[in-house]
Order: C-alpha cells, then structure tokens, then sequence
C-alpha cells in the first residue's frame, strides 16, 4: 500500500509539469499576442519591439514558460489585459472563495439529499419513493444545469419571489449573522443547480452500492447472530458502501469547476466561473491560463487524494 | 412396457421453440431490448423527434433565419405559434430547424469520439506495454481539465467557429473517456482462449481486433456511444446558451435558450425559452434510456440486483 501511494505521488509530479506546459501552449497558440491589444496603435513601431524585447516576448519559448511558471508557483500570474493590467491574482482572490462556499453548498445538497434518499431507496426497493426517487434521478441527469437554473429562478424567484434571482448580497446595510443568512439566501438556488447532477449520481451509486452489501454473506451473518437492523446499517453495511461515494467525491471537483462556469453565468454570481467565461470572451488569456493551471491542480490534488484515500481504507484492492 | 423417451423441456428462456435452436447473441440482446418499457419508450420519442427534425419545411412556413424588425418579441398568435424571438424571427421555426443542428452535432461528436476511441483504446488495449501507457497518460492530462473548461480554452483560439470545427473541438476534448472504457473491454479480452487461439493460427493483428475483439467489445462500445450522443447535445446546447457554441443566425437549441439570460426575456416572454429548454430534457432523457436499455440488453447480469 505505502508502495503504491508513493508511486502515486511520483506519477503526480510529471502530470503537474504536463499540465503547465498544455496551458502555457494553448495560451501561446492563441492569435495574435495579448500584447498588441493593450498598446495604442499610434506608438511608434520601434517603441512597441523596444517594450516587446522588454517583456521578453522575443525569447525562446522554454525561456518564456520558464518564466512563467516561475512566477506562477509564487502565485504571481501576470497582469490582467482587460482590467486595466490589474494583477491576476487579486481578481482571482477576490472571487476565489464565492466559488468556493458556493461548492460546499452544492455539495452540501448533494450529500444530505442523495445519501439518506439512496440508502432509503436500497432498504425499501420497489417502494414509491424509490421510484420517485428513480425519476429523480433520470431528470436530474438529463436536464441541462443551465435550464434548470433559469427555470429555478423563473418558478422559485419570479412567480413566488421565495429567492433572490441573481448575485451574492442585497445590500450593504447589513451585517454580522444578517448578512451571513442574507448570503446563504443567495447561494441556494445556485448551489442546488450546481450540485443537481451529482446528486443524482450519488443517489444511484449509493442505492446500488447498499443493496450489493446488503445481499452480501458477512450482512446475513450478522443477522443471523441476532444484530439488530439499526446495528447492520450503521455498523457494517455504510462502511463499506460509503467507500466508492466518498472516492467519487475526489473527482467532484471537475464536477463542480465545470458546472460552476455555466451556474455562474446563470445567476449572475461573481465566482471563478464567470471570472473565467468573461477572460475567454475578452480573450484575457494571463487569466485564463491562471485559472486553467489552478483547476488543473485542484482536480490532480482531488484524484491524487481519492486514490490515496482509497487504497488505505479499502485493503480488499490489489496493487501490483 | 412400453417406456415413453422423456423429451427433456429447454430450460433455457430464451430458447425459442418454433424455431427449435438458439439465438445469436445479438438476436437476445434485441429480444431483451425491446422487453424494456423505458427503452422502448426512449426509441419511440427519438423516432418522433427525428421525424420533426426532418420534416421541418413541411411544419412550418418560416424561415427560422429571417429578422422581421417589425415583428420583433411577438406573443404567440395562430401566425407565430411560440411567437418571435428578439429579431422578429420565429420561435416554432427555429425550434425545428435548430433541433437538425442539435442533432447533427451530437451525432457527429459522437462518431468522431468513437473513431478516436476504437483505434487509441484497441491499441492501448491490444498492445499494452509502451504504448499503452503514452495513450493514458494523454488520457490523464485531458481529463485534469474540466471538459467545459478546456473547450471553452480551444474554442477561444479559433476566430470563427462552424458546425464542422465546434463538432472537431468537442471531439478532441471528450475522446478519453471511450478510450478508457474501449482499453478496459480489450485488456480483458486479450488474455481470454479464442484471441489466444486467433493467435495461434497466425491471423494478424489487424484481423484479431476488428474480427474477434471489436465484435465482443460492441456492449459497452454500442452503450457508451449512445450516452455519449446526450453528453454531446448538452455540451453543445451549454456552450451555445453562454454564446461561445454555434453563433447565430444558425438555430440550435442552445442558442434559443441563450436570450433567457436576458431577464426581461426569462420574466415575460416564457415561450421563447421553455420549449428549447423542454426539448433538450426530452431527448436527453429518451437518449439515456435507451442507453440504461442497451446496457441491460447486452449485460443482462448489471439488472440482476
């Protein structure tokens, strides 16, 4: 096991540097350079090779991604080109955690719904709520998250005006633990959107998965001992079935990076996602190759930790 | 005493008695489909949104591109039956016409994944080894960028993007998850007897692949490229509703959705928005169950529990 997770860590490193070097060619084959955009076309063409040569965009390339990645592990990604040359990692910072929060309410959703509904579902199969709980699930996965949002704030924030359609706060008036609820008021409509999807998926797996345990022979052993119901769920069968939900979570946040560009736009919220969307539009390419490189990270962190995580609570695999 | 020979009964329920022998694999596979009220249900609704898709010109006498500035946000009327969009052009129209390129599009992308697929996963599969692990290290790297995060990156390098070059790009994007899945049938296949004794008898490598290992991996081929056609209309339909997809005037159904971002539109002018919306869900929907039916038909084992 400690074989495997220190081969795992080995692998991880080269796909890091893979990774850098992908974002920093796309960004280099796009047209043009973000340069020419930013200068006055009226500035002397000497002037513009002189600044050229001074930012060093006439270097070798491998001397450029040098540089680049350089700066970029000290957290320094350049300049923005739209934002008036603002630094890219203050507008980062500034919506990084929106993102975030709103994450951890879509995953939030998804665990106190798909978990308990699934394990339901698994114990009562046939019942009506498993099969509501079935169409659930087949809606869930095939309705696109953007058209449930609009029709989420159609329905809920429109016709009822239960939640507020779009942004992160009211108003500034208020503060402390107001604002706090002021806030999660606005982060439930685009959390549930964002983590609709999972939801569903975590509800199949989980039903699956416990009613595989259940069938299993250590599950009739203990009944057979005379355990009580309540015991052989909580005490045999969740371990075992939470095991593959709880690795499905580390690749959740390809899940939820992907689903937050669009949920974003939706809702009009100021996360990474439309932080992203508007630097593809603008072409703002310091940005989009900042956020590709950190979203490239947090998946590899996020499947390196599902690997890992795996191995050591699961001793039934194998590695050779 | 006469003893009567006992003519013992085929257990087998899928023997079939008038023609007196098995069927083939694939005849089972249609039998166990066609059982599955989902599936059945799923195939019926596509046929229905294919035959619309085809017979546009027949159901509607507008042009889904014409702009008629005079008749521009037009509530629904007998003309206009889901009334106009933003340029005066017609709801029900472009509904028609947009589903052809939704469909195209998720069709194309599905096949040009699956070429993709079939030849890196057989050849990852069938030859392990150095090759193999080139091809998933390739698949690693993809799959550590968000799908809607790296298409949207390509699709900011190119200037204008056709039906053609958006259909290429979610190709290049989505390729890694068939490859996988195709490398995962053929690594247990190639260790089993009859590749063994194709071997033996020296047919070569092309005629082990697409004569013994192809027609035995077709399961999982034939359901994931089906599930595969809804990722891909939804894909189309989110990147052209965040307008970096198909551009207007061309009519899809994503780009339909695109003016609900308006909030005048998405408040007042709910016939614009929903049906394309609908439609979307609709397929998706009947395109999964006919993969859930698909899977089943040819693994019965996954519908046991």
């Amino acid at each position: 096991m400690y074989k495997y997770i220190i081969r795992r860590i080995l692998v991880f490193i080269p796909m890091l540097f893979a990774l850098s070097v992908i974002v920093f060619a796309l960004a280099k084959a796009a047209p043009g350079d973000p340069f020419t955009t930013m200068l006055d076309p009226n500035v002397d063409r000497e002037v513009f090779e002189e600044r050229k040569e001074a930012l060093g965009l006439n270097d070798p390339v491998p001397v450029q991604y040098a540089r680049w990645i350089g700066s970029a592990v000290q957290g320094d990604f350049g300049e923005s080109i739209v934002y008036n040359g603002r630094p890219v990692m203050d507008l980062i910072q500034a919506r990084f955690w929106n993102t975030i929060y709103l994450g951890l309410v879509a995953l939030f959703f998804t665990i106190i719904v798909a978990i308990p509904i699934g394990i339901y579902s698994a114990r009562n199969p046939y019942s009506m709520l498993d099969y509501a709980a079935t169409g659930f699930g087949f809606i869930g996965l095939a309705i696109p998250n953007f058209f449930f949002g609009l029709l989420a704030i159609y329905f809920l924030s429109i016709k009822l005006g239960w939640f507020p359609p779009q942004g992160t706060v009211s108003g500034s008036e208020v503060s402390g633990f107001q604002e706090f609820v002021d806030r999660m008021h606005h982060m439930i409509l685009p959390g549930i959107t964002l983590g609709l999807a999972s939801t569903a998926t975590y509800m199949r797996y989980m039903r699956s998965e416990v009613l595989d345990v259940l069938g299993s022979d250590y599950i009739r052993t203990a009944k057979a001992k005379g355990m009580t119901d309540h015991n052989v769920l909580y005490k045999h069968t969740l371990r075992n079935a939470l095991i593959p939900i709880i690795t499905l979570m580390g690749f959740e946040f390809g899940v939820l990076v992907g689903g937050a560009v669009i949920t974003e736009r939706v809702f009009n919220y100021p996360g990474l996602g439309t932080l992203f969307l508007d630097a593809i539009i603008n072409r703002d390419y310091p940005i989009v190759m900042a956020l590709t490189l950190i979203f490239g990270v947090f998946i590899l962190v996020g499947n390196l930790l599902a690997d890992i995580f795996y191995s050591i609570v699961d001793p039934r695999i194998r590695y050779d | 005493m006469e003893i009567e020979t006992l003519k013992t009964p085929n257990t087998n329920p899928e023997y079939s008695e008038q023609e007196g022998k098995s069927k083939s694999p694939y005849q089972l596979a249609l039998r166990r489909f066609m059982k599955n009220k989902l599936a059945v249900i799923g195939v019926i609704t596509m046929v229905i949104i294919i035959v619309m898709s085809f017979s546009a010109p027949l159901l509607t006498d507008h042009n889904p591109t014409q702009t008629n500035m005079l008749m521009i946000e037009q509530p629904p009327s007998s003309e206009h039956i889901l009334g106009t969009d933003g340029s005066g052009r017609d709801n029900w129209a472009r509904l028609l016409y947009g589903s052809r390129v939704s469909l195209v599009v998720g069709f194309s992308a599905m096949f040009f994944t699956l070429i993709i697929g079939v030849i890196l996963g057989s050849l990852s599969g069938y030859y392990k080894g150095f090759v193999d692990s080139l091809i998933m290290r390739a698949t690693d790297l993809v799959l550590a960028l968000p799908f809607l995060v790296l298409a949207l990156t390509v699709m900011s390098l190119v200037e204008n993007i056709t039906v053609t070059l958006f259909v290429t790009i979610i190709a290049l994007v989505s390729w890694p998850t068939l490859t996988r899945i195709i490398r995962g049938s053929f690594l247990s296949l190639r260790e089993q007897e009859f590749v063994l004794g194709a071997k033996a008898i020296g047919a070569s490598d092309m005629r082990i692949v697409f004569r013994h290992m192809i027609p035995n991996a077709i399961g999982p081929i034939v359901v994931n490229a089906t599930l595969m056609v809804a990722i891909m209309i939804i894909a189309e339909a989110g990147l052209s509703f965040i307008g970096m997809g198909i551009p207007q005037p061309q009519p899809t159904w994503g780009n339909m959705l695109n003016e609900a971002l308006s909030v005048r539109i998405l408040r007042h002018h709910w016939y614009t928005w929903i049906p394309p919306g609908v439609c979307i869900l609709v397929t998706v929907l009947a395109i999964n169950f006919i993969g859930d039916g698909l899977r089943d038909a040819f693994d019965p084992k996954s519908n046991q529990r």
